[in-house]
């Protein structure tokens, strides 16, 4: 009996590693490849250095006024000049701090939702979710205590907020509630969820503003009179619940035959069964879903525009046609753009993370 | 099912019974809808007596006494609102067809570049695809719009492309063709040039499936439609006369001008749908597994068969339901094409209409029902797809 | 020698050739100075722990891998990186794979006349009666019109064999056609491959199936880390091996 002597690891040959290597096999492993770098080095050639000069080597940083600004380069000081407007429209300046505020509560009272090892997450939730909206309402709106700012004089990105958040949560329940209807073995209740889904998801939203605009103060009795904002926040409800609905109609589809017969078996009824056994895991499952849904609806929330109300969009939008900054549109777009994408791609890596997370749970 | 009724009634009350319980939920449901349905109908009725609005449709009849700016069939102020529809829908439907045409080449090409072997490439497209589809699709039409568009310089100062193309402050002019001496000869010889294609097509198929031999389908087709009816020019003379757009004191005469709101909607439009059919494409692509690839890969097919037989077929079932789906954003979002003054559906019916008329409900409710139409359409066309993919799986 | 009932006449000829083969994956050194010569007609088991280079090694022969040392020849032919020659290789020489890997958008029958039409371009009836002449063979020709997703796993690795077979192809390769297999299916499969080295065929197949060595192979390769450590005769390979790595390898093997 002999024992085998294994031959040594030999490096490989040096075309095919290193920078050398990579390079072959990435950029220039034929022709035609060899022509698609070209093809690329060209174009960021063309499109990047101008960039760089047009934003940061040529650009002014500080000064008052649109004189200050160096002509061919960025002028970021219209940005710096308006900053604050963008942020809070015209919320009066003496009370920001309390829209900084609910920012800072929201925040800090969600942050242990996010920490691992927290006990008792759901009870912790539960609260935050009953408590949060009516102190958030109570320190933007005013109320016993704190001088009142109407609507009318909230904007900027911390209306977008609002509406983003408000929109999806007070979605949330009714969608939930539509995606069981839609699934519910009452044919009635089906046609009602699957009429009422397929409405709204089959219209643009921007109709749907319309609507809540014009056709919503008709609708009521003519002694009430509703704001504009909560009009829009109505029809981003009414819209995005539906959406919502598909994506947990998703979620329930894919939780196993097994779980509602064994809900079944323990003689829950319908809705402890939901509740308990169903609606927390598919939840659970629909989480990316859920992201994305609010990140469509953080785009969204741009179209508001339409009904006259500020947000962060309109706030940009509005001063770059004011006469004092007049010229200066493609900087204005582009901050705004800026932030509208940390918030859209800062999220959808987080969904992304989320529905790998939630992949491997399900193959182990 | 069985009938409620034949089953022999339980001990206990009625309301535990699951089948009388779910009698009266529907009923209940179907109570609360109609009574909230007939609140609002109350509401609406009292709030447009008061309001001294007779409703109806008979408001389509009257004239609308406004321009519209671009129209794809003739109209004047004095024709009716209901010719205003037409108008708006037949601009939507425009918007609708570039916009698909343009973002299914641009997200085609994007996707399959996001999977390409070389690094660079596959960097940009991501690149592309991160940037436009995280930016609202609003912002892009206002950035086109105001930011480029209407910074561009006056017709004087217009940026030229080889003196046929220009781009200035009021759009984009573009030589435009007038049937010539040649028109009809060249429109036979369109008709011969296709009708030649898929008989080579077909051709080909069956010598293919007799003889085996294979014969480039693709290529002698681009010939065919290229010779055939330059041929047909050289003997009957030019189809077109171009009428190329001049300068001629403050403005261009002749040519196509298409206006600045249908070129900053079409592309930003493309470039925000794109960058999802890019993705759609990318998933599409991967889904099939590797295993197919080296599977024809060691039966011997080469790669441009390997597309065209194994990947293709398999990519486009997991890509056709996801892509009509963006289609059919595409086709609502055109409806933003009112916050720049497009005159599509949304801005002149249910914009300027409603304002000029104060009839809401009618023409929201109008043009809510042509994009229900639309999307109930597609879905109903999709199930079906789906349904029939599903039975060749299965 | 003589127990082996299906023992034959090899030919002279040589179809397969490797000589100081060595491959990397990146810096990992996978395939270490791989010599390797099959005959006409010879029938090769290869077997060795997880991730020893095995399907690496059978990969590397119809290029569905590439290697960066040494000489493959196949038929007479060189692998380089011409691709002239790979199609060439690739038209005689089948694969099976451990998943399968059928054609799921067509019919089993499209799958077998896919590449006979495309490749060798063979009429459509003929390339039919290919086809069924083969899937007669591994005895499924009722499920000719049916797709991949409506068969079993045997039924569809059967398939398989089928789809490879109407290239008629002088080499089969087979990377574990029954590991992903149910154990009652494992014996259909496996009845067909042996059917298929009585008819003469020139047989290259990693399996852990011991008892289809013992009655087929005519060759038993032993490969750990990258190396082959030893080659004989099943008879020889089982009940006297050489080496002390061999003996714990099937130590672990036949009892488990
Ligand atoms: N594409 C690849 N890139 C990098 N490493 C790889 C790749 N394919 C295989 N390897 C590695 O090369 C080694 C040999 O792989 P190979 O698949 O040939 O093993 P094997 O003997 O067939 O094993 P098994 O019995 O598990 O199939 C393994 O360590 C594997 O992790
Ligand atoms: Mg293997």
């Amino acid at each position: 009996m002999s024992t085998h002597v294994f031959k040594p690891d030999l490096p490989p040959p040096t075309l095919s590693v290193g920078v050398v290597g990579w390079l072959r096999a990435n950029l220039f492993s034929n022709w035609f490849n060899t022509l698609l770098t070209a093809l690329a080095l060209y174009l960021i050639w063309v499109t990047v250095p101008p960039l760089i000069q047009w934003a940061f080597l040529d650009a002014t940083w500080s000064g008052s006024t649109r004189s200050d600004c160096a002509p061919g380069g960025a002028c970021w000081v219209f940005i710096q000049n308006r900053f604050a407007q963008f942020m809070y429209g015209f919320y009066p300046q003496g009370l920001r701090w309390r829209v900084d505020l609910t920012v800072i509560l929201a925040v800090a009272g969600a942050a242990p939702l996010f920490v691992k090892a927290m006990p008792r997450k759901l009870v912790y939730g539960l609260a935050y979710l009953l408590v949060y909206p009516w102190l958030a309402f109570w320190l933007l709106h005013g109320g016993p205590g704190l001088e009142v700012v109407p609507t009318s004089q909230w904007g900027g990105l911390m209306l977008t907020l609002v509406i983003a958040v408000v929109g999806i949560a007070g979605a949330m329940p009714l969608g939930v509630l539509l995606a069981l209807g839609r699934r519910s073995d009452m044919p009635a209740i089906r046609v009602i969820c699957v009429t009422f889904i397929e409405f709204w998801r089959g219209v643009p939203l921007i109709t749907v503003l319309f609507m809540s605009s014009v056709m919503l103060p008709l609708f009521l009795p003519e002694q009430i009179t509703i704001d504009k904002l909560l009009r829009a926040l109505i029809a981003v409800i009414l819209f995005e619940a539906a959406y919502i609905a598909e994506v947990v109609r998703g979620g329930l589809q894919a939780i196993p035959k097994g779980q509602y017969e064994a809900a079944g078996a323990l003689g829950l009824g319908y809705w402890r069964m939901m509740g308990l056994v169903i609606l927390p895991q598919a939840l659970k499952l629909v989480i990316p879903g859920i992201v994305n849904t609010f990140i469509a609806l953080f785009k969204d929330t741009s179209l508001v525009i339409i009904i006259g109300l500020f947000d962060l969009f309109n706030s940009i939008h509005q001063a770059t046609v004011d006469p004092a900054w007049l010229g200066f549109a493609i900087e204005g777009y582009v901050f705004a753009a800026l932030v509208y994408w940390i918030f859209c791609f800062g999220m959808s890596r987080y969904s992304m993370r989320l529905e790998r997370r939630l992949h491997t749970g399900h193959k182990r | 099912m069985q009938n409620p009724a034949s089953e022999p009634s339980r001990r206990g009350s009625m309301m535990t019974d699951p089948k009388v319980r779910a009698w009266v939920f529907q009923i209940l449901a179907i109570g609360a809808v109609l009574g909230i349905g007939w609140y609002l109908f109350h509401n609406t009725q009292a709030n447009l007596a008061q309001r001294g609005i007779t409703s109806g449709f008979a408001f389509l009849n009257n004239p609308a006494g406004f321009g519209i700016l671009q129209s794809l069939i003739d109209y004047t102020e004095g024709d009716t609102y209901g010719r205003v529809f037409v108008v708006g829908l037949l601009n939507t439907l425009l918007v609708s067809v570039l916009g698909i045409f343009i973002a299914t080449i641009v997200g085609f090409v994007v996707g399959v570049a996001r999977l390409s072997p070389n690094w660079l490439i596959s960097r940009l497209a991501a690149l592309y695809i991160e940037i436009f589809r995280n930016i609202p699709p609003l912002l892009q039409i206002f950035f086109w719009y105001f930011a480029v568009l209407r910074a561009m310089p006056p017709p004087r100062d217009s940026h030229a492309l080889g003196e046929t193309v220009f781009l200035n402050i009021r759009g984009l002019y573009l030589p435009s063709p007038t049937p010539a001496e040649g028109f009809w000869a060249f429109i036979v010889a369109l008709v011969i040039a296709i009708a030649g294609c898929v008989a080579l097509a077909r051709w080909a198929r069956v010598r293919h499936e007799n003889t085996g031999r294979y014969f480039p389908v693709l290529w002698a087709s681009l010939g065919i439609l290229v010779v055939v009816p330059a041929l047909f020019a050289l003997v009957a003379g030019s189809p077109f006369h171009w009428s190329v757009p001049e300068l001629t004191g403050f403005n261009f005469r002749g040519g196509w001008v298409v206006i600045p709101e249908l070129v900053a909607i079409t592309l930003a439009l493309s470039i925000y749908t794109a960058a999802f059919i890019a993705e759609i494409v990318r998933a599409g692509i991967q889904a099939v597994s590797h295993g197919q690839t080296e599977a024809a890969r060691s039966l011997g097919l080469r790669p441009g068969h390997i597309l065209r037989l194994v990947i293709i077929p398999q990519a486009l079932r997991v890509i056709i339901p996801p892509l009509t789906s963006q289609y059919l954003n595409l086709v609502k979002n055109s409806s933003l094409a009112a916050a720049i003054g497009y005159p599509d559906l949304v801005s002149v019916f249910a914009g300027t209409v409603l304002n000029q008329t104060g009839q809401a409900i009618e023409t929201i409710a109008i043009t809510m029902s042509v994009y229900l139409a639309i999307s109930l359409s597609i879905s109903l066309l999709m199930n079906w797809y789906n349904k029939r993919i599903a039975l060749v799986e299965r | 020698m003589t127990e082996n009932a299906l023992k034959h006449t090899l030919g002279d000829k040589m179809m397969i050739e490797l000589s100081g083969v060595n491959k990397w994956y990146g810096e990992f050194h996978v395939l270490k100075d791989i010599n390797l010569s099959v005959r006409q007609g010879e029938r090769i088991v290869l077997c060795g722990p997880s991730g020893s280079g095995k399907s690496t090694t059978i990969r590397c022969i119809n290029r569905l891998e590439e290697h960066q040392q040494g000489r493959i020849v196949v038929d007479g032919v060189e692998l380089t990186s011409d691709l002239k020659h790979i199609e060439a290789i690739r038209r005689e020489v089948g694969m099976v794979f451990q998943h399968f890997n059928l054609f799921p958008h067509l019919t089993v029958l499209q799958n077998c006349t896919l590449a006979p039409m495309w490749v060798r371009n063979m009429p459509k009836k003929e390339a039919d009666e290919v086809a069924m002449h083969y899937l007669n063979r591994v005895r499924i020709p009722e499920q000719a019109n049916k797709y991949p997703g409506q068969l079993s796993g045997g039924q569809q690795q059967r398939v398989a064999i089928a789809r490879a077979l109407c290239m008629k192809p002088k080499i089969m390769l087979f990377d574990e056609p029954t590991s992903a297999l149910d154990p009652e299916m494992v014996k259909e499969v496996l009845d067909t491959m042996i059917q298929l080295a009585e008819s003469g065929m020139t047989m290259l197949c990693v399996t852990h199936e011991m008892g289809f060595a013992r009655t087929v192979a005519d060759r038993v390769i032993f490969m750990d880390k990258g190396e082959i450590i030893e080659q004989a005769p099943p008879e020889a390979f089982f009940s006297n091996p050489q080496n002390e790595r061999t003996k714990t390898f099937l130590g672990q093997i036949l009892n488990h």
